[in-house]
């Protein structure tokens, strides 16, 4: 299934999953049923998405984050906002996010 | 930082935690905590080493408060612990269970579950549907008939309130396996008992057995007695242990070409509290779930975990052992990895450290005798050519 992301949208992580910092890992636990398909599951991020994921705090557009990537990082800005468009639809497949309404 | 984000790689990647590997040598302070709620239990098992009476209010009493457990885990949490063992006695019978799993699992830990099942209720069930505790749930099955089961319990209804949880269990599909002691009641229905445990889906090998009880962990004369004849004998624990030979020798041959040496005077040839611990039910920090000799545990009520883990842990692991009959025998035995026999056990069978454990040295020898490590009336403490003997065995038992 094809999942609609916009990089108008705003993001934040879902209270399903616990995101941990583990001697610089960032680890993603899932609290409730449903993340993982087996026991004792977890999921690690790589650097890109890692870097991504530590800017979704719903308050900022998808857009405004990978602007921000585009001045930390190589790359054009066409190219970040591909991975950013990727790594939410990941995300968002695992329930490990929700959307957060620009005028909620 | 990363220089350049784009990346070919998955963003995201599902590991399972044992096989990840994600710290190899930086490892966390704390990787994973025991923690025991309570000594006390609703069954009265016979062979059981901690089990105090439900209604032991002295106990309860002493027992850790709910905020007291939660400051531990947030501790814990802060020095990267992950996983998390709920064990007891029957660490269900605490009322404040379900508050402290779900504090838990919400600190991002996942949860172990050491029960006897008898507790478990569609509304804990429906809980752990809900929130898993991301580790299979480990249920203790005393027997396949009430006769034996409640012989070993000592508690009329355990049988029906046991198999009514673990049948709560099967129907929301909540991951568990099944283990066993084996005692003279049930061990007739081990063939019955492992058939069952082969239909529960998330059995994905055979139930292990605890038969070489341990004596109480607080020592008690009387029960004591009691364990010891309850315990097989070496005989009957090798035909156990050797009742799927291939798969015997295989783990056999894995496990000796790590762990088999002497260690000489080193007292803690295990690890001892690196990266782990156990928390008594009344705040005492123990380097491992056995050792509960009272110089050797931590009291949290007056301290931290990383201080034990930093401070404490590390000069018990450097005692050293000074038994004269210790350092001639297990001290220079080849079988030390083999054998069970470890300061804890020695303190509780004889209330010394370094005290040789009669039992286990002979369930030790006589698995090395089917091994083919000794021959008969040898002493593996005296055997010279221990290496060659351990890494023949290895090599043969790969070719095989």
């Amino acid at each position: 299934m094809d999942i609609k992301v916009n990089l108008s949208d705003i993001y934040k992580p879902s209270e399903d999953i616990v995101a941990r910092d583990i001697q610089g890992e960032l680890i993603i636990i899932p609290i409730t049923s449903g993340i993982g398909d087996l026991e004792d599951e977890i999921f690690t991020l790589n650097e890109t998405g890692r870097a991504i994921w530590e800017k979704l705090d719903g308050k900022k557009t998808l857009k405004e984050i990978a602007q921000e990537l585009a001045r930390d990082f190589e790359g054009s800005l066409e190219e970040i906002e591909k991975d950013v468009l990727g790594l939410i639809r990941e995300l968002l497949k695992r329930r490990m996010l929700v959307e957060v309404k620009k005028n909620a | 930082m990363v220089d350049k984000i784009a990346t070919n790689e998955p963003y995201i990647t599902k590991q399972r935690i044992d096989k990840a590997f994600l710290w190899k040598d930086n490892q966390p302070l704390l990787s994973s905590l025991d923690i025991e709620l309570t000594e006390r239990c609703n069954n009265n098992c016979i062979h059981c080493y901690i089990n105090l009476p439900v209604d032991d209010l002295e106990a309860r009493k002493k027992e850790l408060t709910t905020d007291e457990i939660k400051g531990i885990l947030k501790e814990a949490v802060s020095l990267g612990c992950i996983s998390v063992r709920f064990t007891g006695g029957e660490p269900l019978l605490r009322e404040d269970f379900e508050e402290l799993y779900i504090f838990t699992r919400k600190l991002g830990l996942k949860v172990l579950i050491f029960t006897n099942a008898t507790l478990i209720t569609p509304h804990l069930a429906k809980l752990f549907s809900h929130i898993p505790p991301l580790k299979k749930i480990e249920v203790s099955v005393y027997g396949m008939k009430k006769e034996s089961y409640e012989a070993i319990t000592r508690t009329p209804g355990s049988f029906e309130t046991a198999f009514r949880g673990i049948n709560l269990l099967l129907e929301y599909k909540i991951p568990f396996v099944v283990k066993s002691a084996l005692l003279p009641f049930n061990k007739d229905e081990i063939d019955e008992f492992e058939a069952w445990a082969a239909e529960i889906p998330w059995m994905d090998k055979p139930p292990t057995y605890s038969m070489f009880f341990d004596l109480r962990a607080r020592g008690d004369g009387n029960k004591n007695e009691l364990i010891k004849k309850l315990r097989v004998s070496p005989e009957e624990g090798l035909k156990i242990l050797t009742r799927n030979k291939e798969r015997y020798l295989k783990e056999m041959k894995e496990f000796c070409s790590k762990f088999m040496h002497p260690t000489g005077d080193k007292l803690f040839s295990c690890g001892l509290g690196c990266h782990s611990g156990c928390v008594d039910a009344y705040g005492n920090f123990q380097p491992c779930m056995m050792l509960r000799h009272p110089d050797f545990v931590y009291d949290l009520k007056n301290g931290s975990l990383k201080d034990a883990l930093t401070n404490f842990f590390p000069k018990i692991r450097e005692i050293k052992a000074t038994n004269a009959d210790y350092l001639s025998r297990c001290g220079k035995c080849f079988l030390k990895g083999l054998c069970e026999q470890c300061p804890a056990k020695s303190w509780m069978e004889y209330g010394a450290l370094d005290t040789p454990v009669e039992y286990l040295c002979e369930v030790a020898h006589m698995q090395a005798k089917f091994l083919g490590l000794i021959k008969d009336n040898e002493n593996a403490w005296e055997v010279r050519d221990w290496q060659e003997r351990r890494d023949n065995f290895v090599v043969k038992k790969k070719m095989e």
